[in-house]
């Protein structure tokens, strides 16, 4: 048990994929402008990670080495188009918003790397705790950066009004550069956080 | 208007308006993690624009004449493109290797990356969804790489200098590189108003 645990650990802060390896960025800082739009991402990205890794992880005695990156891309891309038709079919209008950045789940870099660097070499288990740490990890950051960035910029959470109407918000938040600002703050402020850990060790 | 001040304008609209790095986040793994080298980014840039508007002739191909008259779109699309452009830039690193080995030694190490670039396939789902004919894709093919060049560019040169500033140490590397493209983007939004 204790072995799983330290899987999603992992995931969640050591070996973050966003703030720590800093790949598969184009969907953070681009689907942060609301927390729907973070919410929607998170499923359609821990769908098609946890369930490639599944796939990868089941078939990695067969795939040979040489052409495994194309087979990787093929059952990714697989479950990036289940996925689209799915949030096409239940979530509609927040569907139409982000579209570009749903399909563009096919290139992720975290998805790619993850089936490379730990599915292709582990069991199933195994991958399925990998999996969910990755998303966890990549659910926090961006669920966290489009809060602050719909609180400032729009004065809800959610579609909740969180501040009275008379709040007059701060557009800048919602719009694309405040995208960078709020992550450079997040991984600085991590950055920050472990290096005062590690001193006091 | 004329087709060809309708092309000027998806050209504009896509190297500065809509700057494909800087207001859409495309291609932002390759834009922070390059950067730190000016020769990188200035051979990145090259690879792109090249596999870029190749891919977007490609795809407008396929999408056009053999998804739509099919009925193949909505659940195809995006394995037929990744495949597609997968293939092309292997196919474009032999044929470059073969033919000049000058310029794969300018472009030839970044080419392998591209391959799973977000801003390649970006460009084109983007032609797809705005129903662009042949002409209008490949110049916003060429409108975004160049774009994606010119925030390569800024970014390495800034980072260049920032690397002799005093910072905070934990703020050195990344997170400073995405203050600064926050503040370059905030600086491109400034073209907004140039075409109504």
């Amino acid at each position: 048990m204790k072995k799983y645990w330290r899987i999603v650990w992992n995931g969640i802060t050591p070996a973050n994929p966003i703030l720590i390896l800093a790949i598969g960025l184009c969907s953070v800082v681009a689907v942060t402008n609301s927390v729907q739009n973070a919410l929607l991402m998170t499923f359609v990205f821990s769908f098609v990670l946890i369930f490639s890794e599944i796939i990868i992880s089941l078939l990695r005695k067969v795939i040979p080495g040489d052409i495994r990156v194309p087979i990787f891309v093929v059952v990714i891309a697989t479950f990036t188009t289940i996925a689209t038709l799915l949030s096409r079919a239940y979530f509609n209008s927040i569907y139409e918003a982000i579209k570009l950045y749903i399909f563009l789940v096919v290139v992720n870099c975290i998805i790619i790397g993850r089936a490379e660097a730990f599915s292709y070499q582990n069991s199933i288990v195994d991958s399925i705790f990998d999996g969910i740490g990755m998303s966890i990890g990549y659910g926090w950051v961006i669920i966290v950066m489009a809060a602050v960035r719909e609180v400032f910029g729009n004065g809800t959470i959610a579609g909740f009004r969180v501040f009275p109407a008379s709040y007059s918000p701060a557009l800048v938040m919602i719009l694309p550069p405040a995208g960078f600002l709020i992550l450079g703050v997040l991984v600085g402020w991590l950055e920050f956080t472990l290096r005062k850990r590690k001193v006091k060790k | 208007m004329s087709y060809l001040a309708n092309l000027g304008k998806i050209f504009v609209a896509s190297a500065f308006i809509n700057n494909i790095v800087l207001l859409q986040f495309l291609g932002l793994c390759s834009y922070i993690g390059l950067t730190d080298n000016m020769h990188a980014s200035i051979g990145m840039g090259y690879a792109v624009t090249f596999v870029t508007v190749l891919a977007a002739a490609v795809t407008w191909i396929i999408d056009r004449w053999i998804l739509i008259p099919f009925h193949l779109q909505p659940f195809l699309q995006i394995v037929s493109f990744i495949l597609v452009i997968g293939s092309l830039v292997g196919l474009v690193e032999i044929y470059i290797r073969k033919m000049s080995p000058h310029l794969y030694k300018a472009m030839g190490i970044y080419l392998p990356l591209i391959a799973t670039n977000c801003l390649i396939l970006g460009v084109t789902f983007i032609n797809s969804l705005q129903g662009f004919d042949f002409v209008e894709s490949i110049v916003e093919a060429v409108g975004a790489a160049i774009g994606y060049f010119i925030a390569m560019l800024i970014l390495a040169g800034i980072r260049e200098r920032l690397r002799n500033s005093e910072l905070p140490d934990f703020f050195k590397g990344k997170a400073i590189a995405y203050m600064v493209s926050g503040i370059v983007a905030l600086a491109f939004m400034g073209f907004q108003g140039m075409i109504k």
